[in-house]
């Protein structure tokens, strides 16, 4: 396969960045999106080009770390993480446009890079339940309804890689805090803290400069796990909860 | 934004529902316009109860776009680098337009305002005030010209938008949309509402144009 990659390039966080064109041949529709990005940067390097900088960690779809805004869509145009995207989702011929994320909570540190550090502190501020430590306590010990679980679990496998804030018009993590409210409140083990961990949260989204949620829906349609559009009104309940109790 | 949003859906249903009765001919339609300025009494003086909506439409009002402003300016600051290349894959254009949509309507209502209520400007004569007509004769005047009644059609147009994805929006906000069958009735109930309410509120100047409603 040919393409014509236009890559954003930016060489520091402060630096004015643009967006580059590179041709580039000899790639397999067997190959990764990001292997076809090595491919891209073996190229560069041979030239004597500094290569493009990427996010990117398992590659195999589970730890969040991969980005990429491709083609104006998060993950590219599969329901994936951009690790899992393969060239086969593409034609020969195609010219494809690689931004980072943007939001200006996340940002952009080298090239394709950004710095998605304002969703750990959102998760310091109640992300968290407390348990006592010691011996791994008995599973069957704290009862779980199974309808509650299974929802839990599902929204549990957010991984926290930013594509909701990235597709939004808004600029809003609201699926991401959703998907934290709903896996952590549908849980005996969450409860403690339900109500102070919704209002800290929330708190800690709007001050790290996230947008408001106006549901339209762009979130949930981008995320590689598929964390369903209910856990934003999971986390508006919860948060209207939380104030009538004065948090 | 969704507690003041259901209170202006309250309020064009009564709307339509009012609008309407110009099917039932001259008499009825200003005897049902009198009456709202009758509605109480004596509990309430003469015009009591609409100028209680009035106020209350109008805090309504401004609590809708207070909000809607902060949200555009939050939006604004979370992403000042835009994207070369954007595409919407899971978003109704509804709820895309909502803040075009909404500054349309705006305008529009304060047209509809000048028009009918504190104006009450007939485009046919050129009379303002008492001297426009009775309610019934001001209407009929007003929908008669075309070109009025494409404003109005286009107002609705951007009603029906704002309501198809308002209604839902209002209750997901309201953290009433905890399913997905529940998340679809609510997608539903926006449909409803856009299709009821612009679609009541058009029959009449259309049919004002097509002469099913004349003096």
């Amino acid at each position: 396969m040919k393409l014509t990659l236009k890559v954003w390039r930016q060489a520091n966080a402060t630096a004015q960045g643009e967006i580059k064109t590179y041709p580039l041949d000899g790639v397999s529709p067997d190959m990764s999106f990001l292997e076809m990005l090595d491919l891209l940067n073996e190229q560069l390097v041979t030239q004597g080009e500094e290569p493009v900088a990427f996010d990117h960690d398992c590659r195999e779809g589970i730890c969040g770390m991969c980005s990429l805004m491709i083609n104006g869509e998060a993950h590219g145009p599969e329901v994936t993480t951009t690790c899992q995207l393969h060239m086969r989702s593409f034609s020969d011929g195609d010219t494809i446009t690689i931004e980072p994320w943007r939001a200006d909570p996340f940002p952009v540190i080298k090239d394709l890079v950004v710095d998605r550090s304002a969703f750990d502190r959102i998760i310091q501020s109640g992300g968290f339940i407390s348990a006592n430590t010691g011996s791994a306590p008995e599973a069957n010990s704290v009862p779980a309804p199974r309808d509650k679980a299974m929802r839990a679990f599902n929204v549990a496998t957010c991984i926290g890689c930013g594509a909701c804030v990235a597709a939004c018009p808004n600029g809003s993590a609201s699926l991401f805090l959703g998907a934290k409210i709903t896996h952590l409140g549908e849980l005996p083990q969450g409860q403690p803290e339900r109500w102070s961990r919704v209002v800290d949260m929330v708190g800690q989204h709007d001050h790290e400069g996230f947008g408001g949620c106006t549901n339209i829906g762009e979130c949930a349609s981008a995320c590689p796990k598929e964390i369903p559009l209910d856990v934003i009104s999971q986390l508006n309940k919860d948060l209207r909860t939380a104030m009538k109790q004065g948090l | 934004m969704a507690a003041s949003g259901a209170a202006f859906i309250g309020f064009v249903l009564g709307h339509m529902y009012g609008n309407l009765k110009a099917f039932g001919g001259q008499e009825k339609f200003n005897e049902y316009a009198h009456h709202l300025r009758e509605l109480g009494e004596p509990l309430l003086p003469y015009e009591g109860f609409i100028w209680i909506m009035r106020v209350g439409l109008l805090a309504a009002l401004i609590v809708h776009v207070v909000c809607a402003v902060v949200l555009a300016r939050r939006a604004g600051q979370a992403r000042t680098v835009k994207y070369a290349v954007k595409k919407n894959k899971g978003s109704s254009l509804s709820s895309r337009t909502m803040r075009w949509g909404g500054a349309t309507l705006l305008l529009f209502i304060i047209w509809h305002l000048v028009n009918f209520t504190f104006g009450k400007v007939n485009v046919q004569t050129g009379e303002t005030g008492a001297a426009a007509g009775d309610p019934y004769s001001l209407l009929v005047d007003t929908f008669d010209v075309w070109w009025m009644t494409i404003i109005y059609l286009v107002a609705m147009v951007a009603l029906a938008f704002h309501l198809h994805h308002g209604t839902w929006s209002a209750l997901q906000t309201l953290g009433l949309t905890n399913t997905a069958s529940s998340r679809q009735r609510a997608k539903t109930a926006g449909w409803v509402l856009a299709v009821v309410v612009a679609g009541g509120f058009s029959a009449v100047p259309l049919s004002v144009l097509l002469g099913i409603i004349e003096k």
